[in-house]
C-alpha cells in the first residue's frame, strides 16, 4: 500500500460527506449551474497536469501532460464563465433592473 | 518550504470550493459562490507554477492558451446548448484525468507495485470510458447522432464482455506491470466500452446519463488524487462525484428508474408495445380566441413547460404570455418537472433566460400542492410528465413516475402539434378528459396568438 493511501482515504470519505451535505441543499432551480460549477472545480486536475507537463520526464509524459492542461483548463475557464452567465439570469420578480 | 506553501494554498482553495458550493444553495448568494471558486482555482494554479519540480514552461503556457481558446467559446454557448456543452466538458474532464493516469503509468513502469497498478488501471479505465461516453452523449444532444436508442439483440452481453476484457487485461497488468504494450489495449477497450455504454440510450434519458457521467468524471479525478497522492484532487473529485451522484439519484427518482438499473448501464428505452386498442376517441379542441377568453377569466394559471417548448423556441413568447396575464392581475406560475429539460435544472435556466423571475418557478411538490387551486394548467411541449397513467394505472410502463397533477386543475390546456404519443410511446388519458382543451399547433405560434388575443382585448 503506497504511503498516504489511508490519509487520502480519510480525506475522500470526509469530502464525500461534506459534498453530499452541501450539494443536497442546492435548490433544484440551480442544478444546471451546479453541474457547470462542479465541472469547473473538478478542472483543478490542471495543477496535476501542469506538473506532469513541466517536470523532467519523457517526451510522452510532457505531451500527455500538455493535452491534459489544455483539456482541464478549457473546463475551468468555460465552466466558471457559463456558470456566471446562467446565474446572472436568475432574477426575482420584484426587481426591475433592466 | 515551497512545497508546504503550495499545500497551504491548496487547502485554502479547497475551503473556497466548499464555500462555493455552499453559496450555490440560493440564487441570492450563488454568484458569490462562483467568485469563491474562481479565487480558489486561481490560487491553486498560481502556486503550482512555483513548484520546484517544474523545469519547462513553454508547453504549459501553450496548452493554457489552447485551453482558454477552447474554454471561452464553450462558456459562451446558447442556453439551449448547455446540455451538450456540459457533456463536452465531462469529456474534457475525463480526458485530462485519463491522460495524466496514462502518463503516470509510463513514467513509473515497470517499478509499480500491485496496489498502485490497481489504482492506475481503475483510474484509466473509468476515465477512458467516461471520455467516449460523454462524447457520444454530446453527439446525441447536439443531434449529430440519432436521438433514438440504438439497440440490438444481446447488447448487454456484448457491452459487458468488452468491459470484462478491459478488466481482465487490467488484472494481468496488476501482476505484470512491466507489460507496457498491454496498456494501450486497456485504454482502447475502455474507450470502446464508453461508446457501447451510451449509444443505446435514448434522448429522453439524457438527464440521467449526464448526471451519471458527471459522477464518473468526479470519481476519476478523486482516483487520480490517490494515484498522485494529491489531496486537492481527492477533495475536488469527491465533491464533483458526490454532486453527480446526487443528481443521478434525483433523476432516477424523477423517472422512476432504480439506481442499480442505471449504475449498470442497463438503461435502454423500455420497449413498449404501443399496440394498444386504437379506438377513435374524441377530444375537445379550442382556438387561440377561445383559450384567451378562458385565461382572461382565470385567477391562477400554471404553465407546465417541457422540452418541446425549447425545441419550438417558444420561451420568449411564453414570457410575453406571462407579462400580459400578470398585468391583468392573473397569477402565473411555472411547474418544472425534474426531467423537463435535457439535463437537471435545464428548464429553469431556459425560463430564467427568458426573464421569467425565479420565484415563479415551482418544483414538482410545490406545483402539486398548488394545482387544486389552479384555474388553468397550460401544458407546452410536455407529455409523459403529465400523464395520469403514471399515478393511476399499474399496467402502464411509466407507472410510479412522479408527475405534475395537471388533471387536478379546473381546466387543462395542452398545446400540441398532433395527437402523436410522447417519448415513451404511451397514450395520454389527460387529452380525453372533459376538462381538457387541445390547442393544436406550433407552440411558439400558438402562444403568440394567445398573447395577441389577450393584448387586443385588453386595448378596448
Amino acid at each position: 500500500m503506497p504511503p498516504g493511501f489511508i490519509s487520502n482515504l480519510y480525506v475522500f470519505v470526509l469530502a464525500g460527506f461534506v459534498g453530499f451535505e452541501v450539494i443536497r441543499r442546492v435548490s433544484p432551480l440551480l442544478h444546471t449551474p451546479l453541474m457547470a460549477l462542479t465541472n469547473a472545480l473538478d478542472a483543478i486536475v490542471v495543477v496535476a497536469a501542469i506538473i506532469i507537463a513541466g517536470r523532467p520526464g519523457t517526451k510522452l509524459s510532457a505531451a500527455l501532460g500538455a493535452v491534459a492542461v489544455a483539456a482541464a483548463f478549457s473546463n475551468m475557464v468555460g465552466g466558471f464563465l457559463i456558470t456566471d452567465r446562467m446565474l446572472r439570469m436568475f432574477k426575482l420578480s420584484g426587481r426591475k433592473d433592466q | 518550504m515551497i512545497a508546504n506553501l503550495s499545500d497551504f494554498a491548496y487547502i485554502v482553495a479547497i475551503a473556497l470550493f466548499i464555500l462555493s458550493l455552499r453559496w450555490l444553495s440560493s440564487p441570492a448568494t450563488a454568484r458569490r459562490g462562483v467568485l469563491a471558486g474562481e479565487i480558489g482555482a486561481a490560487l491553486a494554479l498560481i502556486t503550482t507554477f512555483f513548484n520546484p519540480e517544474l523545469v519547462q514552461f513553454k508547453w504549459i503556457i501553450v496548452a493554457l492558451i489552447v485551453g482558454a481558446g477552447i474554454g471561452v467559446p464553450l462558456g459562451m454557448v446558447q442556453m439551449t446548448a448547455v446540455p451538450q456543452r456540459t457533456a463536452v466538458s465531462h469529456a474534457f474532464g475525463a480526458l485530462a484525468a485519463a491522460v495524466i493516469g496514462i502518463a503516470e503509468y509510463y513514467l513509473r513502469a515497470p517499478a509499480i507495485d500491485k496496489f498502485e497498478m490497481t489504482e492506475i488501471a481503475l483510474e484509466v479505465i473509468i476515465g477512458s470510458l467516461s471520455f467516449t461516453g460523454s462524447l457520444i452523449a454530446a453527439g446525441k444532444l447536439q443531434e449529430l447522432l440519432p436521438q433514438r436508442p440504438i439497440v440490438y439483440r444481446g447488447q448487454n452481453y456484448v457491452s459487458l464482455s468488452v468491459l470484462g476484457a478491459a478488466i481482465v487485461l487490467a488484472i494481468v497488468m496488476v501482476f505484470h506491470p512491466g507489460y507496457t504494450a498491454l496498456f494501450p489495449l486497456v485504454v482502447l477497450i475502455s474507450l470502446g466500452f464508453g461508446v457501447l455504454l451510451v449509444t443505446p440510450i435514448g434522448g429522453a434519458d439524457m438527464p440521467t446519463v449526464i448526471s451519471l457521467l458527471n459522477s464518473y468524471v468526479g470519481f476519476t479525478a478523486a482516483l487520480l488524487g490517490f494515484v498522485l497522492n494529491s489531496k486537492v484532487l481527492v477533495v475536488a473529485g469527491a465533491l464533483d462525484g458526490a454532486s453527480g451522484f446526487i443528481l443521478s439519484v434525483i433523476m432516477c427518482k424523477a423517472m422512476n428508474r432504480s439506481f442499480t438499473n442505471v449504475m449498470f448501464g442497463a438503461f435502454g428505452q423500455l420497449q413498449v408495445a404501443a399496440a394498444g386498442k386504437q379506438e377513435e376517441r374524441s377530444v375537445r379542441s379550442a382556438t387561440p380566441e377561445e383559450a384567451a377568453a378562458i385565461l382572461e377569466a382565470a385567477n391562477y394559471v400554471m404553465v407546465v413547460p417541457g422540452y418541446g417548448m425549447a425545441v419550438a423556441q417558444a420561451q420568449h413568447r411564453v414570457r410575453e404570455f406571462y407579462d400580459v396575464l400578470t398585468k391583468r392581475g392573473v397569477t402565473v406560475k411555472f411547474a418544472i418537472h425534474p426531467v423537463a429539460g435535457r439535463m437537471p435544472g435545464h428548464m429553469n435556466v431556459l425560463l430564467a433566460e427568458a426573464d421569467i423571475p425565479y420565484d415563479k418557478l415551482l418544483d414538482l411538490d410545490e406545483a402539486n400542492s398548488d394545482l387544486p387551486q389552479v384555474d388553468v394548467a397550460l401544458i407546452i411541449g410536455a407529455n409523459d410528465v403529465t400523464n395520469p397513467a403514471a399515478r393511476d394505472s399499474p399496467g402502464s410502463p411509466i407507472y410510479g413516475m412522479p408527475i405534475i397533477d395537471v388533471d387536478k386543475a379546473r381546466t387543462v390546456m395542452v398545446i400540441k402539434r398532433s395527437m402523436s404519443p410522447g417519448f415513451a410511446g404511451i397514450d395520454n388519458e389527460l387529452y380525453y378528459l372533459d376538462k381538457t382543451l387541445m390547442l393544436f399547433g406550433d407552440a411558439k405560434n400558438f402562444v403568440g396568438n394567445i398573447v395577441r388575443e389577450l393584448t387586443g382585448s385588453g386595448a378596448h
